[in-house]
């Protein structure tokens, strides 16, 4: 019934973008909200910031059911000989005790 | 070692995961196998077995990485933090209770340490509302113009990528544990040491932001 397109109300989205921040964070549905009902121009926000969350989550998806490069692993012998030195180093230290 | 394999994923829960708070996200694709894997891997890892740490490092790099890699933006920054996160990991695998999933507590660790990397920089990473308020010329405004092309559909990933890349600092941060990462707002506060509305509105302003910078390639998308 009220969701017809209508001209936004500049001050209206105003105050209803300033508590955009906590009506997000408190995780309720901004569908039922009055202002949502009646402004297109809020309701596309809404939508953009939605698609913009779940593109978000989509990328650590994406990530996780990617296969492993098949590339040597340069960073793991760096690692490896820095663990390798620490051990060293504390092998030593506890020698001298 | 016992290798994951992708033909037996049967589950993806984790059971290391039950007593968390909702993060729903995190973690999602772990084949069982994996897991059973990598909780011995664990064990012997934290008994001084070297195998068994590379092969947790082979399971977990990745995701350090690209985490390392989207809060500092900077391949060889990215390469140093993953290995002092893996250093750190190593020196201190023997205290992991298993309090929490693993694979939680080693991100927590390795946010750390990006953390203090940027804190040691001089980026500011706490009071980020004084720190990283920016002005009102160049702040993500409100939108009061007519709706133009909706972004739903057009976001593929390299786009998005790039412009959380270019995303400030401070807006970046609380996007990428946020939205990404699957943090919950109380641990964000917690890590960056601001208020949770702190953190809420920052996540506002960096999604208001992301919003302008799509735009703007769908609208020059849409021209072509
Ligand atoms: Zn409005």
């Amino acid at each position: 019934m009220t969701t017809e397109h209508t001209q936004p109300d500049p001050q209206a989205c105003h105050e209803f973008q300033d508590q955009l921040p906590e009506l997000i964070g408190s995780g309720q549905p901004l569908g039922d909200h009055p202002h949502v009902q009646t402004c297109e121009n809020c309701r596309a926000l809404i939508r953009d910031l939605e698609t913009i969350a779940e593109a978000a989550r989509q990328l650590l998806q994406t990530e996780e059911s990617e296969q492993e490069e098949s590339s040597g692993d340069g960073l793991w012998e760096r690692i490896d000989s820095a663990i390798k030195a620490e051990e060293g180093a504390s092998a030593k230290g506890s020698q001298r005790e | 070692m016992p290798q994951p394999n992708a033909a037996d994923a049967t589950a993806t829960s984790n059971p290391g995961e039950s007593g968390k708070t909702a993060t729903p996200h995190r973690n999602v694709g772990r084949t069982l196998p994996a897991n059973l894997a990598e909780q011995e891997a664990l064990t012997r890892a934290q008994q001084g077995d070297h195998q068994a740490f590379a092969y947790l490092y082979s399971l977990h790099k990745r995701r350090i990485y690209s985490l390392c890699l989207r809060m500092v933006n900077n391949v060889a920054e990215a390469e140093d933090l993953t290995q002092e996160a893996f250093l750190q990991l190593h020196r201190k695998i023997a205290t992991f209770r298993g309090d929490s999933a693993f694979s939680t507590w080693l991100h927590r660790l390795a946010v750390n340490v990006v953390l203090m990397h940027l804190r040691k920089k001089g980026i500011p990473v706490t009071s980020l509302d004084e720190a990283m308020e920016p002005t009102h010329e160049d702040g993500p405004g409100k939108s009061f113009g007519a709706p133009d092309l909706s972004l739903i559909g057009s976001i593929d990933r390299l786009t998005l990528e790039k412009a959380v890349a270019d995303l400030p600092a401070g807006y970046r941060l609380v996007f990428i544990l946020h939205d990404v990462e699957g943090y919950e707002h109380n641990e964000i506060a917690t890590m960056l040491e601001c208020s949770i509305g702190n953190s809420k509105s920052q996540l506002h302003k960096a999604r208001l932001r992301l919003r302008e910078s799509l735009h703007s390639v769908v609208r020059l998308e849409a021209r072509r």
